[in-house]
C-alpha cells in the first residue's frame, strides 16, 4: 500500500535550518531518518521542500487571477516535505511517521494513496 | 470513563489530588469488577459496557442532585441491569434462562467486595487464542480499566478510527463465537495464562519498538501505571502461578528506576550512568521480594528471567556493581525458552562486557538481518560494541541507522551528542 507521509514543521523548525548552533543536529536528525528510510527499502519517491516563503500561491476567483507569495497565511504549520512509502499497512506507515524529527515539534500527517479503478476492484 | 470522570472534576465538589487519585483507583477497580460481573452473566462485552457507561452518565446526572448512594457499585449495577433487560426485550437472541434470572435478581445493595470477582475470567477472554494476538492488550485496557479507545489509539499509534473498529470487531467475534468466560481447564490454563501476561506486558512495552532499548528500563510511562495495575491483579487473581509474579517484579524493576532514566534537565540517562539514588528503593525491594516468591515456586519461565535480569541490574543500587558474569548466564536461559529479539540482543550487549566487544558482535550477527531493518535497538547495541571493538567507521554507519529510527526526540538528542564522543 502506497501512503504519503507529509512532514508539516513549524516556523521555529525552519529557522533551525539556517541556524549556525542548531542547524548541525537538525540536519543530523533529518538526514538519519531519511538514510533508514531509504535502508528500510519503503521509499518510493520524496522531496524536502524550500522554506514555505519561498512559495507562490495560485487563485482564480470569478475568473480573476490571483497569485499571492507564501507563506500560507494563518498555518502554524507548513509542508516541509513528503515521502511516498510502499508499506504493508497503515500501522506502518504510522510507525514511519512518529520516527520523523518533526514528530515532537510540528506533525506528519499520513494519508493513503488513491489506487487506479482496476486495482482498487480487486482490493 | 476516565476522560468523561475528569470532565466532571470541576463540577463535583473540589477533591485534593490525593482523594482524586483514591477515588480514580477505586472507580477503576469498580469499573473492572462491575463489567466483568455484567460480561460474564451476559456473554456479551460490548452490552456490558455499554450498561455500564449508561450507568455512569445516569449517576452523574442523579448523584449530585441526590447525594452518592450509600453503596454506590449497587446503584451502578442495578442501573446496568435494568439497562441490559430493557435491551433484551428488543433482542432476538434466546438467552439462557439462567443467564436472566442472575439479572433479575432482586436489585439489592451490591457492595463489590460480595460479588464474585470475574476479571481474571474476563482477562482470560481477553487473551482468547480466537482474538488477535494483537488485539489481547488493546481489550483488556479497554474491557477491564475502561479506557476509551482514543487514549489506547494514540499509546499503540494506530488511528483512533482504526482501533475503534478492530475493538468492536474483537467484541463481535467474542460474541459470536461465544467464548468461554470461565477459567480454563488446568490443562491449557498455563499455555492461556502465557498469553495474559504477554498481553499485559505488551500493554506495559508499548512502543518500545519505537524508542526503547535492549535495555526495557527505558520504555515510554504512557500505559505504565495501567499495565502495572494489570498485572498486580493478576498476581492477587492467581496467586500459585510464578510467571505472574515474575512478570509484576520485571515491571516493578523497570518502574523502580524510572526516576532516574532523565535528569532534572529532562536528558536522557542510560542505564550504566544512572544515578541510583534516584531510583525507588521500595518498588526495587518489592521486585526482589515477588521475585523470591516466584523462584519459591521452582516453576521457572520468560518472565522470571527477564525479572532476574532486572534484578541483577538494581544490584548496583545495593553493591555499587553490576554482575556482567550472572547477566549474561541469566541471558542463556532466557533465550533458552524466549528466542525474542530484544533477549538476543540483550545477550550481546552482555557477552560484549564479559568476554570482550568481538565476542558481542559475534553474538550480534546471528540476528537475522531483515528482521532488524528498523528495530533501534539493534542499531544502538551494534554501534555501541563496534565502538567498543575500536570499528570506528562501522560504529558510525550504524549509530545513523540508529539515530533515523528514533522517535522520542529527548534519545535522538542523546544519540547526538554519541556521535561525538563515540
Amino acid at each position: 500500500m502506497h501512503f504519503m507521509l507529509c512532514f508539516r514543521q513549524t516556523d521555529a523548525d525552519f529557522a533551525l535550518e539556517h541556524d549556525p548552533d542548531a542547524s548541525k543536529a537538525y540536519w543530523g536528525a533529518w538526514m538519519a531518518y531519511v538514510g533508514a528510510l531509504q535502508a528500510s527499502g519503503k521509499v518510493v519517491s520524496g522531496n524536502g521542500l524550500l522554506p514555505p516563503k519561498t512559495a507562490a500561491i495560485v487563485r482564480i476567483r470569478d475568473g480573476k487571477r490571483e497569485v499571492q507569495d507564501g507563506p500560507y497565511p494563518d498555518t502554524r504549520e507548513h509542508l516541509g516535505g513528503y515521502f511516498i512509502v510502499d508499506v504493508d499497512n497503515v500501522d506502518e506507515a504510522l510507525e514511519w511517521a512518529a520516527r520523523a524529527p518533526c514528530a515532537s515539534t510540528g506533525s506528519i500527517e499520513v494519508r493513503p494513496c488513491m489506487t487506479p479503478p482496476d486495482t482498487s476492484a480487486r482490493a | 470513563m476516565h476522560d468523561a470522570a475528569r470532565h466532571e472534576r470541576t463540577g463535583l465538589t473540589a477533591l485534593s489530588d490525593t482523594e482524586w487519585a483514591a477515588a480514580e483507583r477505586a472507580a477503576r477497580d469498580s469499573y473492572g469488577r462491575l463489567v466483568a460481573w455484567l460480561a460474564f452473566r451476559w456473554r456479551d462485552v460490548a452490552a456490558a459496557e455499554d450498561a455500564m457507561a449508561d450507568a455512569l452518565v445516569a449517576a452523574l446526572e442523579h448523584w449530585p442532585r441526590t447525594g452518592v448512594p450509600r453503596s454506590p457499585d449497587g446503584w451502578l449495577l442495578t442501573a446496568a441491569r435494568r439497562t441490559l433487560l430493557q435491551r433484551r426485550r428488543h433482542e432476538l437472541v434466546t438467552r439462557s434462562p439462567e443467564v436472566l434470572a442472575a439479572l433479575e435478581g432482586d436489585a439489592v445493595a451490591v457492595e463489590t467486595e460480595t460479588l464474585p470477582d470475574e476479571r481474571l475470567g474476563l482477562l482470560f477472554v481477553c487473551a482468547h487464542p480466537a482474538l488477535p494476538s494483537a488485539m489481547h492488550a488493546p481489550l483488556m485496557l479497554q474491557v477491564v480499566l475502561g479506557l476509551d479507545a482514543a487514549t489506547i489509539a494514540s499509546a499503540f499509534l494506530v488511528s483512533p478510527a482504526a482501533m475503534a473498529q478492530r475493538l468492536v470487531r474483537a467484541k463481535a467475534t467474542i460474541r459470536a463465537e461465544g467464548l468461554r468466560f470461565e477459567i480454563p481447564e488446568a490443562r491449557e490454563r498455563p499455555e492461556r495464562l502465557a498469553a495474559v501476561l504477554e498481553g499485559i506486558y505488551g500493554a506495559y512495552t508499548i512502543g518500545s519498538s519505537l524508542v526503547s532499548s535492549a535495555n526495557p528500563s527505558l520504555l515510554p510511562a504512557e500505559l505504565a501505571g495501567e499495565a502495572l495495575y494489570l498485572a498486580r491483579l493478576v498476581a492477587q487473581l492467581e496467586p500459585d502461578s510464578a510467571e505472574a509474579r515474575g512478570l509484576l517484579a520485571l515491571m516493578l524493576f523497570c518502574e523502580g528506576r524510572r526516576p532516574a532514566q532523565f535528569d532534572q534537565d529532562g536528558r536522557f540517562v542510560p542505564l550504566a550512568t544512572q544515578d541510583t539514588t534516584r531510583w525507588d528503593r521500595a518498588l526495587v525491594e518489592e521486585g526482589e521480594q515477588m521475585l523470591m516468591d516466584a523462584f519459591r515456586m521452582q516453576a521457572p519461565g520468560r518472565f522470571q528471567w527477564e525479572a532476574a535480569i532486572q534484578s541483577a541490574h538494581c544490584q548496583r543500587l545495593f553493591t555499587g556493581e553490576t554482575p556482567w558474569a550472572g547477566i549474561v548466564q541469566l541471558y542463556e536461559a532466557l533465550v533458552g525458552c524466549h528466542g525474542g529479539l530484544g533477549s538476543r540482543i540483550g545477550r550481546a550487549v552482555a557477552l560484549g562486557e564479559t568476554a570482550g566487544a568481538e565476542a558481542g558482535l559475534a553474538a550480534l550477527t546471528d540476528v537475522a538481518e531483515e528482521s532488524v531493518a528498523s528495530y533501534q535497538p539493534y542499531w544502538v547495541a551494534r554501534t555501541h560494541l563496534e565502538h567498543k571493538a575500536g570499528l570506528q567507521e562501522r560504529a558510525r554507519k550504524s549509530l545513523q541507522r540508529a539515530l533515523g529510527l528514533t522517535a522520542d526526540a529527548r534519545i535522538r538528542t542523546y544519540l547526538l551528542t554519541w556521535e561525538n564522543t563515540e
